[in-house]
């Protein structure tokens, strides 16, 4: 194994300063002059509002100024979008009531920005922010996405508070199919709301420059170039070269940092307001509990035909999502794009019909979440195979195996709009089997029994799509941007490489494979590499960071760029070794004279191209090269977990005792990372499915609005993971690879459901809480007595 | 955080007084709910007196059959006490499960029972133990100190200083934890001790409460099967989004057995 190049295990370069308390986060940083923010929230769910009275707080010590929606109405601050306009099942673009940063007459859900309150320190500000004065007139809340469309009217452009009814596939063929099948099979599930939980939460340094006309912007963000072009268009109306945004070191995002949110957006033009002083916001925890972007939140019936030999016929789909109270950036291709597309799963099931009705609530706006739709879609597609397991009497591995799509199928095209390039799944299910020991399953059960615990076993057979995305593709679908991604490979004259990417790391630890990859490809030493991401002052334009893309389109970018670094040097070699250029190999960072022991170092050439003392005509000098990659398809990781549990039934405590995890991320570039991304993954995914639930109560007060009741999953709730990994490369991307951070996510939550309904022998819904776990098996002790 | 006075006392006499000078003061132990309350700003005292420059409130000591621990006492000291653990494991072991590493060596014991949260451990412990809190003016035995949710029989100016417990033959402490915070859905201490078998519940009620019926059945035969068929009435218990009130019922009998088993 190479001690740093693609395929070794690397330790992360990023980890020493993180691991020290180096890193260099937003609240770390200080602008001289700077005031505080902080923004007065709705305490209800839903009301009109008749009157603020800023007056007492503007008053108040050390206030600086008291910002309303008003305010920001004088100025033309425009409505935070939404990128993604999805068309209805009549062809009619999505309704899109606006999100104003501070709200202007009316509040939507608790947590809602009602005022900006400005002060030297931030207990002036919070001091200033209680002697604001607001005239509630209260509106029935809507909760529940199941009622939405009875409810309340939330916004005067959303007739039944309906965002969307859309559909994809034929649902009159669907209907047909199930009609002629010799087995159908039902299930209503629920995909319970999360709250994202990064380590870091967000905050915002805004500083508008009178002497320059411009403005700098340091945030928590997972894409700032994203963000930079929603403020810059969108917002604000400034053009693009007066922002610059910087995205620090970045503590966890998990989809919750790729939104422009109004926090930032309120800061940046308040310090314009202030003639440019800097204005500096960290959210507490609360705050990201209440109005951060939450995720998932749908509920569905599903529906799937299968014929007398156990194949599959048709599925379908009917969702209900819950979008909240606003549209946050990407709300709408969430539960379509990124979730219907993905029902086919691993399996030939010649028809699929997805409907898909979002509406909104009184709620925190909902978007991606590790994983976005596709976590929703594999719960759908995995709880109804293993539920037709039970119901036809067949093994839950041999149906799938029976189902799955074949090696020699590939491309596949699926009836949901996707085509899959590859893919080998078989090879996976069979490890997994191997490494659970599934045949010992049934003693394993008996022996728990004979202690009067129940054990389960479950499966979860998942494919996913990274790699987001061909930009003709998704503009096709009603993406407002491209998802290509942007690489600058910078050779310094002394032989060292900058890289700068547009794929933002927080967490994933990029710096580290993205610098094996460039010392593999240029064939320089690893700690000779930089990469440089995260500001767009120092990177060309960008797309972040999300699905799954950062390798499979932001290391595609890098390695086009390498080619050109390659190429340019090809010919400057060739004129150092006074050969042809055609007769100039590069390998393992040297050009060599075909056939001849004659080769210049890149190192070599790249000092001649910043001194081009002799030189070759028509070449410019220096070796800095930009590539842009668009990727030709989604990638398509996929594998198999499984989970084996024991549960209490005196207490209903699930103890996940055996997880494994084979994965087929393509080509693996450092194994201990990915195997890292797998762990983290899969623990959120047990945490949806056992732990975490975001619950509002009947007024739409947040319940869950801290750690003491928003159960994060611990170190104490997860066994040891065994984790294992197939191989069948991406076709379409240099690298081969296929994206791995959100697998585990997206796996876990059906592998551990359908082990606790095994054990159970009885449906529930995620989360599986030790007081629902319970009552089941008090209903089997009480039907058995 | 709104403003406070600060004082840190260097002995009781003085905390005392500075109690008595102020109608909004608040006495600071390890600051575990106070200081998080006051964060929140749902909490305003006028003055805070810090309680841990006093000497005399700290440390762990056993006179005679008595184990006596000072007010000001962390949950860490008791965890890793071997004096405790050889006293009354079941005690030890119920500190050492208490919050997070953090709570463990910040908090107290007299800040615990001093706020009487109904999801606290320590309450079982004072109760199934038949301790005796000790205060600045007086004895409360445990049986009368937990009034009611957050409610103690503490009166203004007092000051708790110590618990004393007495040594149980054997105890035990099973707790079914709040899967979030940690605290206590159900915890159930048990002993058989000087004032006979005693089980104690925290976490299932607004405050902690013994069983009478569970104890007698104990007291004759001090096994889980004793009581297996014993249950609490669920009308008068806790219910939230992690537990119904008949869910904890079943609990508190589940972790009064698992207490029994464990007892040493």
């Amino acid at each position: 194994m190479p001690d740093s190049g693609i395929g070794a295990s690397v330790t992360r370069k990023e980890d020493k300063r993180f691991l020290t308390g180096r890193g260099r986060y937003t609240d770390d940083l200080n602008r001289p002059g700077q005031a505080i923010a902080y923004f007065l929230r709705s305490p209800v769910a839903h009301a009109v509002i008749k009157s603020i009275d800023t007056s007492a707080a503007e008053a108040a010590p050390g206030v600086v100024a008291v910002f309303t929606g008003k305010d920001m109405e004088t100025d033309g601050v425009g409505s935070l979008p939404c990128g993604w306009v999805v068309k209805d099942k009549h062809g009619e673009p999505h309704k899109a009531p606006p999100h104003f940063p501070l709200v202007r007459d009316k509040v939507r859900y608790v947590g809602d920005h009602v005022a900006m309150v400005i002060a030297e320190t931030l207990a002036q500000a919070k001091d200033a922010a209680e002697l604001i004065e607001v005239d509630y007139d209260e509106q029935p809340p809507v909760i529940d996405a199941a009622g939405a469309m009875q409810g309340a009217l939330l916004h005067d452009e959303a007739p039944s508070n309906l965002c969307y009814d859309w559909e994809l596939g034929d649902e009159a063929a669907v209907d047909d199919a199930l009609s002629k099948a010799a087995h159908v099979v039902k299930l209503d599930i629920v995909n319970n709301r999360l709250i994202p939980n990064a380590i870091e939460p967000r905050a915002a340094i805004a500083e508008f420059s009178p002497a320059h006309d411009s403005y700098e912007l340091f945030s928590t963000s997972q894409n700032p170039h994203l963000l930079k072009l929603i403020l810059c268009a969108f917002v604000l109306g400034i053009p693009e070269t007066k922002l610059r945004v910087i995205a620090p070191d970045v503590g966890g995002g998990f989809g919750s940092k790729i939104y422009c949110y109004a926090e930032e957006t309120a800061c940046l033009w308040a310090s314009k307001r202030l003639n440019g002083r800097p204005i500096k916001w960290t959210a507490e925890r609360s705050e990201s509990f209440l109005a951060d972007a939450h995720g998932r939140d749908h509920l569905s019936s599903i529906t799937l035909g299968v014929d007398a030999d156990n194949k599959f016929t048709a599925l379908k789909v009917l969702t209900t999502a819950n979008l909240g109270a606003y549209l946050s950036n990407f709300a709408t291709c969430i539960p379509t794009y990124l979730y219907a597309t993905l029902l086919a799963g691993q399996y030939i099931t010649p028809v699929i019909y997805c409907n898909v009705k979002a509406v909104f609530t009184s709620t925190a706006p909902v978007d991606a979440y590790r994983g976005a739709g596709r976590p929703e879609a594999t719960y759908v597609v995995e709880r109804i195979v293993e539920v037709a397991a039970r119901q036809l009497g067949v093994d839950p591995a041999e149906l799938r195996r029976k189902n799955f799509i074949q090696p020699d199928q590939f491309p596949y095209q699926t009836p949901v709009a996707l085509t899959y390039d590859v893919g080998d799944y078989e090879p996976a299910l069979d490890q997994a089997l191997k490494m659970i020991d599934y045949s010992g399953f049934p003693q394993r059960r008996a022996e728990s029994e004979a202690r009067g615990k129940l054990r389960g076993i479950g499966f979860s057979a998942y494919i996913e799509a990274c790699g987001i995305a061909p930009s003709a593709v998704v503009g096709a679908l009603g993406a407002g941007v491209g998802l290509w991604e942007s690489a600058q490979v910078r050779m310094k004259a002394t032989g060292s490489v900058m890289v700068m990417t547009g794929s933002h790391a927080h967490g994933q630890g990029h710096e580290t494979t993205f610098s094996q990859v460039v010392s593999d490809y240029l064939g320089i030493p690893y700690e000779h590499v930089e990469i440089v991401h995260g500001d767009t002052g120092q990177v060309p334009m960008a797309m972040g960071t999300y699905g799954s893309r950062s390798l499979a389109v932001g290391g595609s970018a890098i390695i086009k760029a390498c080619d050109k670094i390659i190429e340019k040097g090809r010919k400057i070699a060739a004129h150092m070794l006074e050969a042809d250029v055609g007769d100039v190999e590069f390998k393992d960072g040297n050009y060599t004279v075909s056939g001849t022991d004659r080769s210049k170092s890149i190192g070599e050439v790249a000092f001649a191209a910043y001194v081009p003392h002799d030189y070759p005509e028509g070449v410019e000098p220096g070796l800095d090269e930009t590539a842009f990659y668009d990727p030709l398809n989604f990638t398509y990781p996929a594998g198999v977990h499984i989970a084996e549990v024991e549960i209490d039934p005196d207490t209903g405590v699930t103890t996940i005792v055996d997880w494994v995890a084979v994965d087929d991320f393509g080509k693996v570039i450092n194994p201990m990372i990915v195997e890292g991304q797998v762990h983290g993954g899969i623990a959120q995914g047990v945490g949806q499915a056992l732990l975490e639930n975001c619950a509002y109560d009947e007024n739409g007060q947040l319940m869950t609005g801290s750690y003491m009741d928003y159960t994060m999953p611990r170190a104490d709730n997860l066994p040891s993971f065994k984790v294992d990994m197939t191989e069948s490369p991406c076709t379409h991307n240099p690298l081969g690879v296929k994206g791995c951070g959100e697998a585990g996510a997206i796996a876990a939550p059906a592998a551990l459901m359908n082990a606790i309904t095994d054990a159970l022998g009885q449906e529930i819904d995620m989360p599986a809480s030790t007081e629902k776990v319970w009552r089941v098996c008090q209903s089997r002790r009480m039907a058995a007595e | 955080m709104y403003n406070f006075d600060y004082h840190r006392p260097a002995s009781l006499a003085e905390a005392a007084s500075a109690l008595q000078g102020s109608d909004e003061a608040k006495l600071l132990a390890g600051g575990q709910t106070l200081l998080a309350t006051m964060k929140q700003r749902l909490a305003s005292p006028s003055d805070l007196i810090d309680l841990s420059g006093i000497g005399e409130l700290k440390g762990i000591s056993v006179e005679g059959d008595t184990l006596v621990i000072g007010a000001m006492t962390t949950h860490a000291e008791v965890a890793k006490s071997d004096v405790v653990k050889g006293f009354c494991a079941a005690l030890a072991k119920l500190a050492g499960g208490i919050g997070d590493p953090q709570v463990r060596h910040r908090g107290t014991i007299g800040g615990s029972i001093a706020n009487a949260d109904p999801a606290a451990d320590y309450p079982a412990a004072l109760l199934g133990l038949g301790a005796t809190v000790v205060t600045n003016k007086r004895e409360i035995p445990a049986d009368s100190y937990f009034i009611g949710l957050f409610e103690t029989a503490l009166e203004d100016g007092e000051i708790v200083t110590q618990v004393r417990f007495p040594k149980p033959q054997r105890a035990g402490y099973a707790k079914f934890a709040n899967p979030a915070s940690r605290y206590a859905i159900v915890g159930v201490f048990v002993s058989q001790g000087p004032s006979g078998v005693r089980v104690a519940v925290t976490g299932a009620g607004p405050s902690a409460f013994r069983v009478s019926e569970m104890e007698q059945a104990l007291a004759g035969n001090f096994s889980p099967d004793a009581i297996a068929g014993i249950s609490v009435p669920s009308d008068s218990l806790n219910s939230d989004i992690h537990a119904s009130a008949d869910y904890r019922a079943h609990l508190v009998n589940v972790m009064a057995r698992r207490a029994v088993e464990s007892a040493s």
